[in-house]
C-alpha cells in the first residue's frame, strides 16, 4: 500500500477546500440558513408538530442530508473531473498507485469535507431550533456512511463526465429532485396514498429516514433497512469504480 | 547488459480502429540518451503513454527494469519520471507544493533537500513560493521537469521538451539533460527538432506510421545515411558541362560558377580523385573547394519520405 500517495492526494484535495472556503463551506451554510428561516421559522410556525416534533426541528436532519448529499457529489466529481480537464491526471495515472489508493485519496478527501460541512450545518441549525440527538454515534455513522457513499458516486460522475454540462447534469436533474422528494421537508406519511408507495423507490428516503431516526427516534422506514439500502448503494458504486479502473474507462484510452 | 526498457511486439489499436502502433520492438539501454524522431501522429506520444501507464496496450509486452508494466506496475512506474508534451500543470498550487506532491505520489518519503536541489538545478528556487499560474510557459515546463525528477527516477521521458521554448532555455535544458545522464539517468526524448537529437542523443530511433523504421547510433546513422557534397568554386564561368563529365552527375549552379558533386561516404571509391583529374583534362579550373555533410534533418526527411 502506497500510503504516501494516498496522503499526497488527500492533502492536495483538502488544500483545495481551504483555498475555496467560500464556495465549499460558506455558501452551503448560508443556503441552509435560508431554508431554516423560510421553512423553519416563517412557514414552519403554521405547521403542526410531526410525530411529536416541531416542524422546524423535524427538518434539521433532512437539511443536513440535503447538503451532505449534494456537496459530496459535487466535491468528489469536481475533484477528479478537474485533473482530467486540465490534463494533470497524467501524473496520477503514471504513478505507482493502485486504484484503491487513488479512490481513498480523492473520495476520502471529499467525504471528509462533507462530514465537516454536515457538522457545521448541524451547528448552524442549533442556533435556530433546540436540538437533541438521541443516538449521536448512529448519527455520526449515518453521516459518514452517506458522505462516503455519495462521494464515491460523485467520483464516478466525475470520471464519466467529459464536459462541464454532464458534470452538472446528474446532480441537477437526478439528485436534487430525489433529495427534495426524499422527505427532507416532510414525513412520507404525510403523502397521499399512491405517492407514499412510489416514494419508497427513492433511495434518498431511506438515508433521510435513518438519519432522522438517530436524532428523534422517529422514522418512515426501519433504520436497519436504511443502513442496508445505503450499504447496497455503496456496494454498487464500488463495483462500478472497480470496473472503471479495470477497463480504464474514460481514464486511459 | 539487460536493457532498462524492453518493448516487444507492442501494438496499440484505438477504439476507433486506428492503429497507432504496429508491432513495435525497441530496447533502451541503461544510461543512454535516446531520441525518438518522427513526424506528427507517428505514434511517439502513444508509445510513451503506454510505457508510463497512461494508456493501455492492445497487444505485446513492455518491461521496465525487468518488470512488466502491468503485472508489476508499482516497481516499473516508480523507476520512471514523465514530462508530457502538453503543459499540464496545476494553477493555484505553489511550485514547492506541486513538486512535493509528486514525490509523495510516487511513494517516496519527504526529502526537502532533494527537492531544493532539483529546483535549484532548474533555476526555479527563487520561484518556489509562486503560484504556478503566475509563471511563464518556459518556467511551467521546468516545473514539470522538476515534478518528474522529484522522486529520483532512473528513467526520464521528455516528450517534446523544447517545443515552443526559446533558444536560451532550450540550451539550458540540454545542459540539464546532460547532467542527468552523468548521474546515470536514462533519458528518452521525442522531438521534431533534429538539431536537438543531433546535439544530445547517443542513439536515434525513427518512428513513422506506428512502426519503428530504424534504430541506430547517432554517429553511425549519420555516417551510414550521410551523403556528402563536394563544391567546386570555378575560376571562370561555365555554360555547359563537357560530355566527359556526364558519369559524375554533376550539378552546375545557375550562375555557372560552382560545380556540385554528391557522393556516398560509405562506398569504396568516392570518385573524387578521378573527378578532379577529369576536370583537369577538360581544362576546368577551380579556385576553391569545400565539402558538406547532410544533416540529420535531411536524413530524416529522406527516410520518412521513402516510407521505408
Amino acid at each position: 500500500m502506497n500510503f504516501s500517495a494516498v496522503r499526497a492526494i488527500y492533502l492536495f484535495e483538502m488544500a483545495r477546500t481551504w483555498r475555496t472556503l467560500l464556495q465549499s463551506v460558506v455558501s452551503p451554510v448560508i443556503s441552509t440558513s435560508l431554508y431554516f428561516v423560510v421553512f423553519g421559522a416563517a412557514i414552519g410556525s403554521r405547521i403542526s408538530e410531526i410525530q411529536g416534533v416541531s416542524y422546524g426541528t423535524f427538518i434539521v436532519p433532512g437539511l443536513v442530508m440535503l447538503s451532505v448529499l449534494t456537496q459530496s457529489i459535487s466535491n468528489a466529481s469536481f475533484g477528479i473531473y478537474f485533473p482530467k480537464f486540465v490534463g494533470t491526471i497524467y501524473e496520477v495515472l503514471s504513478a505507482p498507485v493502485s486504484y484503491v489508493e487513488i479512490v481513498l485519496g480523492y473520495v476520502g478527501a471529499a467525504a471528509t469535507k462533507s462530514v465537516i460541512l454536515g457538522l457545521i450545518i448541524l451547528g448552524t441549525a442549533g442556533l435556530f431550533v433546540p436540538l437533541h440527538i438521541h443516538h449521536p454515534l448512529w448519527m455520526l455513522a449515518f453521516l459518514v456512511l452517506t458522505a462516503v457513499t455519495f462521494s464515491l458516486f460523485g467520483f464516478i460522475i466525475g470520471i464519466w463526465a467529459d464536459n462541464f454540462e454532464k458534470l452538472q447534469a446528474i446532480p441537477l436533474l437526478v439528485v436534487t429532485p430525489l433529495t427534495f422528494l426524499g422527505g427532507s421537508f416532510y414525513s412520507v406519511n404525510m403523502l397521499p396514498s399512491p405517492w407514499r408507495t412510489i416514494t419508497l423507490f427513492n433511495p434518498v428516503v431511506y438515508l433521510i429516514s435513518g438519519f432522522r431516526w438517530s436524532f428523534y427516534e422517529i422514522s418512515d422506514v426501519s433504520p436497519a433497512v436504511s443502513v442496508g439500502i445505503t450499504f447496497g448503494f455503496l456496494a454498487v458504486c464500488m463495483i462500478v469504480v472497480w470496473w472503471i479502473f479495470k477497463t480504464g474507462y474514460r481514464l486511459k484510452n | 547488459m539487460q536493457p532498462i526498457i524492453s518493448v516487444s511486439n507492442l501494438t496499440k489499436t484505438y477504439a476507433s480502429g486506428f492503429k497507432a502502433l504496429n508491432g513495435i520492438n525497441l530496447d533502451i539501454q541503461r544510461g543512454e540518451i535516446f531520441a525518438l524522431l518522427g513526424p506528427n501522429g507517428a505514434g511517439k506520444t502513444t508509445l510513451i503513454s503506454i510505457i508510463c501507464g497512461i494508456a493501455n496496450l492492445s497487444a505485446g509486452k513492455v518491461e521496465v527494469g525487468g518488470h512488466d508494466i502491468n503485472a508489476d506496475y508499482r516497481v516499473a512506474r516508480s523507476l520512471i519520471g514523465l514530462v508530457p508534451q502538453e503543459l499540464h500543470t496545476d494553477a493555484f498550487e505553489s511550485v514547492w507544493a506541486t513538486v512535493s506532491f509528486s514525490r509523495g505520489l510516487f511513494g517516496k518519503p519527504k526529502n526537502p533537500a532533494h527537492i531544493e536541489k532539483v529546483l535549484k538545478d532548474l533555476s526555479l528556487w527563487d520561484k518556489k513560493d509562486n503560484k504556478i499560474i503566475t509563471l511563464s510557459g518556459g518556467m511551467k515546463r521546468r516545473v514539470m521537469i522538476a515534478k518528474a525528477l522529484s522522486h529520483e527516477p532512473q528513467i526520464l521521458f521528455l516528450d517534446e521538451p523544447t517545443a515552443g521554448v526559446d533558444v536560451e532555455l532550450r540550451k539550458g535544458m540540454w545542459e540539464v539533460v546532460r547532467q542527468l545522464r552523468e548521474n546515470g539517468v536514462t533519458v528518452i526524448l521525442t522531438t521534431h527538432y533534429i538539431e536537438e537529437a543531433e546535439e544530445m542523443a547517443d542513439r536515434i530511433g525513427v518512428i513513422n506510421k506506428g512502426e519503428i523504421i530504424l534504430v541506430e547510433e547517432k554517429a553511425k546513422l549519420m555516417q551510414k545515411l550521410g551523403r556528402k557534397q563536394l563544391k567546386l568554386h570555378l575560376q571562370g564561368r561555365l555554360d555547359t558541362l563537357p560530355a566527359t563529365l556526364a558519369p559524375y552527375h554533376l550539378e552546375l549552379t545557375e550562375d555557372g560558377k560552382e560545380l556540385i558533386y554528391t557522393y556516398d561516404t560509405q562506398s569504396e571509391r568516392t570518385g573524387i580523385t578521378t573527378l578532379l583529374s577529369d576536370l583537369r583534362d577538360a581544362d576546368i579550373r577551380f579556385k576553391d573547394l569545400s565539402t558538406t555533410q547532410s544533416s540529420l534533418e535531411e536524413i530524416f526527411v529522406n527516410l520518412v519520405r521513402t516510407g521505408a
